[in-house]
């Protein structure tokens, strides 16, 4: 039984490693365009397949509804709003990118974050990567699905924080009619024009 | 379960690292805004590959509310940028130095 299921086990790792191989690159090619393509439409797009390419990590990571989340709250709604404002807007002109604000700070901002990065890998490294109590607030493996324990988790463990989030987003509903109306002396303005 | 976790960690790290220059080398307030939401993704990978090392359901739910605060976050911080443009006069593309025309 064993010995039959070897060679399955072995395809099945070298698929893992593809995928995770041709996901950090997507990752990778979507990060690097946000940050150096000149458009902002562009950068908006870069930023959709980085976000795929990190839901599909999820779901090799067994996180299937995060990753449905992740698909459907960030590429489906933040990036459609990022976008939204870009053409409300009419910011999508290209970014003189080669002017520099101030004087050293691209090469200074290359450095700190390698050295950021160099640490935090040397950290990591350092405290064996991840080490602790397995399974403390109940574990993602083991029978059930993913859904099932993340919802039993959300509503009994992390019930007040639950709540405190609804709070949350009626404060941002509300801050976001706040900034975007109109305030009475631009509106009189606009009406002049 | 095959592929080890530090290897995501060192994926999610150099993404954050990405995230963050993008962050200082940019003066556009939308893309700076998209690296931010860059190094969110790179914390939320963290969180979900600590889930499965650790075998912790816990890791996926802080990913859930991160999920929500960044929803929150985009919407207020969206709409600042929206107010941004509307008392911006010249005609050049808005940078970061622009914040001081919400000044009371």
């Amino acid at each position: 039984m064993t010995a039959a299921l070897l060679p399955l086990l072995a395809v099945a790792t070298k698929v893992d490693l593809g995928v995770f191989l041709v996901c950090a690159a997507i990752v990778l090619t979507g990060a690097f365009g946000v940050v150096f393509l000149r458009n902002p439409v562009h950068s908006a797009l870069s930023l959709v397949m980085t976000l795929f390419g990190v839901a599909v990590l999820f779901v090799a990571q067994e996180a299937h509804f995060l990753a449905a989340v992740q698909v459907i709250v960030y590429s489906g709604a933040i990036v459609v709003l990022f976008l939204f404002v870009i053409m409300l807007l009419g910011v999508d002109r290209e970014e003189a990118v080669e002017v520099e604000g101030l004087k050293g700070q691209r090469p200074l901002a290359f450095g700190v974050g390698a050295l950021m990065l160099l640490l935090v890998l040397l950290l990591a490294r350092a405290n064996d990567w991840a080490t602790g109590q397995t399974g403390a607030r109940g574990l993602a493996s083991g029978p059930g699905e993913n859904v099932e324990k993340l919802g039993r988790s959300i509503f009994t463990d992390f019930l007040l924080p639950f709540e405190v989030t609804a709070v949350l987003l009626v404060i941002a509903v509300v801050g976001a009619v706040v900034l975007a109306r109109r305030p009475p002396q631009l509106r009189d303005e606009g009406d002049d024009q | 379960m095959t592929v080890d976790g530090s290897w995501y960690l060192i994926l999610a790290a150099v993404l954050f690292s990405i995230g963050a220059i993008g962050l200082l080398i940019r003066r556009n307030v939308l893309v700076m805004f998209m690296c931010v939401e860059l190094m969110l993704n790179a914390v939320n990978l963290t969180f979900v590959t600590f889930a499965r090392m650790l075998d912790d359901i816990g890791g996926q739910v802080v990913v859930f509310f991160v999920l929500v605060v960044a929803a929150a976050e985009v919407v207020v911080g969206l709409g600042i940028i929206v107010s941004i443009f509307r008392r911006r006069t010249g005609d050049q593309g808005t940078t970061a130095d622009d914040l001081h025309l919400l000044k009371g």
